[in-house]
């Protein structure tokens, strides 16, 4: 982390007279000049002026300002920062697939379409299921296409008074809002003390209004719903279906796959289980399996394995419609099926297990001095309800920023909603028995000071380059782009 | 041996049990139900070295053909700078989350800012958001935002000139919403959007937005005068679909009035990738920056006195709102932005300039060439056209993209059984555009 906190903007660095573009000319003499003034820009787009040594040097500067896995560790709960692989990158910037414009006849991208297939068999390998499509672009995109498969699929059976999910109160928000704009109404169930649903309160809520029960297994505070095979057959039997929120499988892997659990329907975060970068907020895939009877309400376009082994894009009238242009972001695809080989069969087997020994471990390293609301064998994840004594007022936000001063990510906070000071660390299975060790000694250094110094918790981070931001005025008077600044 | 990406020992793991409290890794999963656990391993590939990897993904490679591309329809063949790879793989931009920690991303959350900031300027809209997944999803949302805006209204007219993938994604969102949607009739001549069957359309009454391209599909300049007038006595939002690289020379949304541009970043010069990662763009009113989808950075200070970024406006969004949030969107297309940032650093409002320059004088003078072999004739010659622009074909249409792939070339993308959409950057030389008018010429 750089602690010479760099400042500039791109536009304080602009200065009449420079450039870093060069292009190529083609001799052509028609000019723009004969466009008519009135379809034209009237004055010149503000952007910055800048020759491409100093473009360089900013990003590499901006970029020491920034925290990623590569970084340190990232324990952010439901987030599955894991290791993002290098070959990958390389993978996906191979010319030969990332020259390929979209609308390009199927004979000329054989290749292409034979690495969306692979993934998609791969994955319903791993899920359980009959079919995915790789077409979404993150996973709440994911679930809205879910949603949107279980609707067309119970509007092609008449059964048009359908209108509720059931989604526990513990569920990423992304479920629920996901149910909103496909058009649902969301009813919430309640979870049980031990933080898995409660099935007799579930049971009230089925009847011939829902559509679908959207869980994710292993839930948010990382317990396996272990009545699963009892709740998808209470749901099935009310004519609903089950949808699979993807986002915590990575413990799962080698372990038990959604469809056998009765799910009809799942996404899969690539940018979590399989290890394509965050990036900072993106990109992202969301692919949606569907068990078999489901395949034809998958979105336009979807990928065919004919007969003589060739590959072709269809489009039926069955489908639920499209969820983008073509076959989402394809680069990140190939990314996942990078890991997927790197990994092989062994390894992928083993990535679950591992995932859910490193959280048991911190979680039984630390349940001495933190608030352990939910005292089970947890599986990727934990959650933590802030320190055990909470006598000196530190929070976990508290909590949180100190441990940037320890050159650690923070993990999730105040998520589940289940508790108050919610705390919520995964791990991941690329972390070493030193850096969790590493990270243990500093939870634990953090609850002792909480306790010999809570001014000093109370008032981190000290050492990051930055330190309270003041959200309250960020959000009272909105100063989004350069020109606001300069008017300021 | 363990996996190359997995550090634990057999002994660190034997280690771990014990703390943990059992004797395998078995055991952590006891309350899994024995009937849903797997009977056996997957049925996938054993684990491959880098350089099998390597062989795999190059043994695809070489089943896909690398072609001269005139195809645009939405996705253009720009040049991607040098600096742009090199700075957007740094691994402290492309491994970060979301930047949910402010003084430990301000890398993320400072990049974010120029681009919001970049895309303001070049669309002439006061406010952005910090991306959307692509340019379709994008106009989705901003229907929905329309929607949201009118409260009892939810009737959105489209125009039967905007790309079809991109009314294809809206139509869907919109049946699964609860939005209508009606479809405005295009001049049949001219290949713009009809102005007499908008007002005829307005004037039926419940609509919420109106969703027009320009450029259009057929990449012609639409003619907006008047329109932000219309929709807004109406009460209707107006949603302006356009492409950023071309809003280097032409009128932006913010200055025909529209209440949001949206789009596709695409042509900031990202690579085709046979469909993405791109990036969609979403701009608006300042009054409207509360009903935006997805993450916005603003300025603020932090504890001393520095200027500073932090993620804002969060109330609106899915994890704080739930089921009563903007959207659903959570993550989005964070490392496209920087693409766009760098992009747009790179070229400055000069190289937009002149790469539109380059781009009209070559699509100008391809068509007056393919015009001139008598087997195409422009479609719309009464419409003006950016880059891009439509040929009436008197050959069989497959039989004249067949030949051309035959010695490497896309000369387009086929929209109607006798017409031909072709597309021209600063990617192609004169030669390229030579030999195609050759291939053309023979048929």
């Amino acid at each position: 982390m750089n602690r010479d906190f760099y400042h500039s903007l791109i536009f304080d660095l602009s200065r009449p007279g420079r450039r870093a573009y060069a292009i190529p000319t083609n001799g052509c003499t028609p000019s723009i000049a004969e466009l008519p003034p009135q379809l034209m820009r009237e004055s010149a787009p503000q952007l910055p002026e800048v020759d491409e040594p100093t473009i360089v040097r900013h990003y590499t500067n901006l970029s020491t300002n920034n925290f990623g896995v590569d970084s340190g560790f990232y324990p952010l709960g439901s987030c599955t920062m894991k290791y993002n692989p290098k070959i990958n990158e390389e993978i996906a910037s191979l010319p030969s697939m990332a020259s390929l414009h979209p609308y390009q006849p199927d004979s000329t991208v054989q290749g292409a379409l034979e690495a969306y297939w692979n993934l998609n068999r791969a994955l319903s390998e791993i899920g359980g299921m009959s079919e995915f499509t790789l077409n979404p672009f993150a996973g709440a995109h994911g679930e809205l296409t879910g949603l949107m498969v279980i609707r067309a699929y119970h509007d092609s059976r008449g059964d048009a008074k359908r209108t509720k999910v059931i989604v526990p109160d513990s569920a990423h928000g992304t479920n629920p809002a996901s149910a909103a704009v496909a058009g649902l109404k969301v009813v919430e169930v309640k979870s049980l003390p031990d933080g898995t649903v409660d099935v007799e309160a579930l049971r009230g809520l089925l009847d011939d209004s829902v559509a679908a029960v959207m869980m994710t297994n292993p839930n948010t505070a990382g317990i396996f719903e272990h009545n699963i095979p009892e709740i998808a057959r209470m749901a099935h039997e009310a004519g609903a279906l089950m949808y699979y929120d993807g986002a915590n499988l990575n413990p799962m892997l080698g372990i038990s796959r959604p469809g056998d659990m009765g799910f009809d329907v799942m996404h899969i975060n690539l940018h979590k289980t399989f290890s394509t970068p965050h990036g900072g907020g993106g990109p992202g895939s969301g692919p949606v399996g569907v068990r078999a009877g489901l395949e034809q309400f998958l979105p336009n376009p979807r990928v065919v394995r004919n007969d003589d082994g060739t590959f072709s894009l269809t489009r039926s009238d069955d489908s639920l419609g499209s969820v983008s242009a073509t076959l989402g972001n394809f680069a990140v695809q190939l990314r996942a099926l990078s890991y997927i080989l790197s990994l092989g069969n062994d390894g992928l087997m083993m990535a679950g297990p591992l995932a859910t020994l490193n959280a048991n471990y911190i979680k039984e390293s630390l349940r001495d001095l933190y608030c352990l609301p939910i005292d089970r064998v947890c599986k990727h994840e934990f959650v933590f309800d802030g320190l055990a004594d909470k006598s000196t007022g530190v929070t976990t936000l508290n909590v949180a920023k100190r441990l940037l001063d320890h050159g650690f990510h923070a993990p999730t906070i105040y998520f589940p909603l289940l508790f108050h000071e919610s705390l919520m660390i995964e791990p991941t299975e690329t972390e070493s028995i030193d850096t969790l060790d590493r990270f243990i000694d500093v939870m634990r250094s953090i609850a002792e000071e909480a306790k010999s110094n809570p001014d000093m918790v109370k008032e981190a981070p000290h050492r990051t380059p930055v330190r309270h931001p003041d959200d309250t005025a960020a959000a009272l008077n909105p100063v989004v782009t350069y020109f606001e600044l300069t008017n300021d | 041996m363990i996996h190359r990406y997995f550090p634990h020992t057999k002994q660190e793991i034997d280690t771990m049990l014990k703390r943990c409290g059992v004797t395998s890794l078995d055991d952590l999963y006891a309350d899994v139900p024995q009937e849903l656990r797997l009977e056996k391993a997957y049925d996938l590939p054993a684990e491959m070295s880098e350089k099998e990897v390597r062989d795999y993904f190059d043994r695809l490679g070489s089943r896909n053909r690398r072609l001269t591309c005139f195809a645009g329809a939405g996705f253009y063949d720009h040049y991607t700078p040098s600096v742009i790879p090199a700075l957007i793989s740094r691994s402290e931009f492309l491994t970060a989350y979301t930047p949910y920690q402010p003084e430990i991303s301000q890398g993320t959350l400072q990049y974010i800012f120029e681009y919001q900031s970049m895309m303001a300027t070049l669309t002439g809209m006061e406010v952005s958001n910090a991306s959307m997944y692509d340019g379709t999803t994008a106009t989705a949302e901003a229907m929905m935002m329309a929607v949201a805006h009118a409260r009892r209204r939810n009737r959105v007219l489209v125009s039967a000139t905007l790309n079809p993938a991109t009314r294809r994604v809206v139509e869907t969102y919109a049946r699964y919403h609860g939005v209508t949607v009606d479809i405005i009739a295009e001049d049949p001549q001219l290949g713009v959007t009809s102005r007499a069957d908008l007002e005829a359309k307005l004037a039926e009454g419940n609509v919420a937005g109106v969703i027009l391209p320009t450029p259009n599909f057929y990449g012609i300049l639409e003619d907006l005068t008047g329109i932000a007038d219309l929709c807004h006595a109406n009460k209707a939002l107006l949603i302006l679909n356009t492409i950023p690289s071309a809003l280097g020379v032409i009128r932006t949304p913010g200055s025909w009035g529209a209440d949001i541009a949206v789009g596709d970043g695409q042509s900031l010069g990202m690579p085709l990738s046979y469909g993405g990662p791109y990036l969609g763009f979403i701009c608006c009113s300042k009054a409207l920056i509360r009903k935006m989808p997805g993450r916005i950075v603003g300025a603020t200070k932090d504890a001393d006195g520095q200027r500073v970024f932090v993620l804002t406006l969060q109330a609106r969004e899915q994890h704080i709102r739930r089921d009563k949030a903007t959207s659903n969107i959570c993550s989005n297309q964070g490392l496209m932005a920087l693409y766009a940032t760098i992009y747009l650093a790179v070229m400055g409002a000069d190289g937009l300039r002149r790469i539109n320059e380059e781009s009209y004088a070559g699509a100008h003078w391809l068509m007056e060439q393919l015009t001139a072999t008598g087997k195409l004739t422009p479609a719309y010659p009464d419409s003006p056209v950016l880059n891009e622009f439509v040929m009436t074909s008197r050959v069989d249409i497959d039989e004249l993209i067949a030949r051309c792939i035959a010695e490497g070339i896309l000369p387009g993308v086929k929209i109607a059984p006798d017409r031909i959409l072709i597309a021209v950057t600063e990617m192609q030389s004169r030669a390229d555009m030579e030999r195609l008018v050759k291939i053309v010429d023979a048929l």
